[in-house]
């Protein structure tokens, strides 16, 4: 029985997890607001724009959104199994390069502001 | 002395015949016993006065011999520590230990945890052995704390019929048997924890397990099994890093390393 | 005597149905859902940004409906549900010892919560919501 890669994406996943658990909540928060009609100052072109054009800004929110993605999906991968869906490996390429796509979409994103 | 209050128990019991049975099916019972009564004395006075055909297994009546081990209205119970009155004016469903083969009635094959728990090698590993003239391998009272809660296991096999991941995947090494490689990983007279890495850092290892939960739910010695489980993904994750991304990197777990030393086939 | 066990499968498609344990773990799992699709949302977000001012607002424009209202609801439950079990949980993944004990588990998980809880500050302070 060889040893597993496992950790290449559990790894992920748990820092992903810690992640969306402290900053998920408070940015679903912000966009709620806005989508009740009080859009929070920093939620104007100009403020995000400038967030988003800083190195650093850039950094927090590629972090932010590619972590939570592969988590999600990671634990999404898990959930079809419980499920019954037991095409483990097909499920998990899906998923794994869908995470991959859309973090390298807002990467792309993030180099164009 | 008073007389204990006498209440009235009905118990529903899976029963099967290796003989003659292709299917388990339920046996009603209904009697009388004293309110402190546990499942176990109820299921033995059902032997000794209703039905002696009945099959269970039972040893020490205080929970530390880990037989009695049964499935009681759906959860993993030990029955010598299952109150009856705790039941009272409910039918008692009494099954055997989810996950397991049924060998006879209530009674479970345990060969495939017993398989399992002889790979973790659940025992002190040491690299050099000193003679027993020279005394014994000390340690502090800290390095036991380490692990000893985790050393409380009695091999009941309740979190096995708790953890879902053990039924639906049988091959999971399981819940108590990484939990014990766990226990003498932390401790600090051992230096087998490479060894164990073989059983541990498979996909049968530590990578089936989802953290349910319901392993350190059911145990009844207080042992924690899903929280032995994650740190074990730690540190075989850690052990991945340093083998695979650090060059020359030699984890406590090598493969490789100890592969060219020999050690290993 | 012979043996002949009897293997009784588990269904792998309604198990969780078994015990409220289970449908507790199945409710932390499927938090995913939500959270994924949030991400998607930023995603979609991040580039209404690079695509400059007006599409930026129609994108905030585009959150005010109920669909938006509704799916927020549900992705801010999922959010706080998986943090709440994700501390809760982290005692068991890097237990503390100090000396020879332990550190107890709601000391643990309550210095998350005060963390998240002043971060959560932070970031609408940032976000000039106060």
């Amino acid at each position: 029985m060889a040893k597993s890669h496992k950790p290449v994406v559990w790894f992920p996943f748990a820092a992903g997890g810690t992640v969306i658990a402290f900053f998920i909540p408070v940015i679903v928060l912000l966009t709620f607001m806005a989508a009740l009609g009080h859009v929070p100052a920093g939620l104007s072109y100009e403020k995000m724009h400038a967030f988003a054009g800083s190195g650093l800004g850039k950094l927090i929110i590629f972090g932010v959104v590619a972590l939570s993605l592969w988590s999600s999906a990671h634990r999404l991968r898990c959930t079809f199994y419980d499920f019954g869906v037991r095409a483990d490996t097909l499920v998990a390429t899906i998923l794994y390069i869908a995470a991959i796509a859309a973090s390298l979409l807002s990467a792309a994103y993030l180099l164009q502001i | 002395m008073t007389q204990l209050k006498q209440i009235r128990v009905q118990l529903e019991v899976l029963r099967y015949n290796p003989d003659t049975d292709t299917e388990a099916h339920f046996q009603h019972y209904d009697l009388t016993c004293p309110e402190e009564w546990v499942v176990l004395d109820a299921l033995n006075k059902v032997k000794a006065d209703i039905d002696p055909t009945l099959n269970f297994r039972w040893s020490c009546h205080m929970a530390v011999c880990g037989s009695c081990g049964m499935m009681i209205n759906g959860e993993p119970k030990l029955s010598c520590h299952s109150f009856v009155r705790d039941y009272e004016g409910t039918v008692i469903r009494v099954e055997p230990l989810a996950h397991f083969p049924i060998e006879r009635d209530l009674v479970t094959a345990p060969d495939d945890f017993m398989e399992k728990l002889k790979r973790v090698k659940p025992y002190i590993i040491r690299k050099d052995k000193k003679p027993i003239s020279e005394g014994e391998y000390k340690q502090t009272p800290a390095q036991l704390m380490k692990f000893r809660q985790y050393s409380m296991c009695i091999n009941c096999m309740l979190c096995y019929a708790a953890c879902p991941e053990y039924g639906l995947t049988p091959d999971f090494i399981g819940p108590a048997a990484l939990t014990m490689a766990h226990r003498y990983n932390q401790d600090s007279r051992d230096c087998g924890r490479a060894e164990r890495q073989e059983v541990v850092a498979t996909h049968e290892g530590v990578w089936e397990c989802t953290f349910v939960g319901a392993c350190s739910e059911v145990c009844p010695a207080h042992v924690d099994p899903a929280s032995a489980l994650q740190q074990m993904k730690i540190t075989s994750s850690i052990d991945w890093i340093v083998e695979h991304l650090i060059p020359g990197g030699k984890s406590a777990g090598d493969t490789v390393s100890r592969e060219k030393a020999g050690d290993i086939k | 005597m012979s043996r002949n066990p009897l293997v009784r499968p588990v269904p792998p498609t309604s198990w969780f149905f078994r015990h409220p344990r289970y449908l507790r773990y199945m409710s932390r799992e499927i938090t995913c859902i939500f959270i994924g699709a949030y991400c998607v949302l930023l995603v979609v977000g991040l580039q209404r940004l690079a695509a400059g001012p007006v599409a930026w607002e129609s994108f905030l424009l585009g959150l005010r409906s109920a669909d938006s209202i509704v799916f927020h609801i549900l992705a801010l439950a999922a959010a706080v549900y998986h943090a709440a079990t994700w501390f809760n949980a982290t005692h068991k993944a890097m237990p503390v010892q100090i000396g020879e004990d332990f550190v107890p588990p709601n000391v643990i998980s309550g210095a998350h919560y005060v963390v998240w809880v002043v971060l959560s500050v932070a970031v609408l302070f940032l976000a000039g919501v106060f």
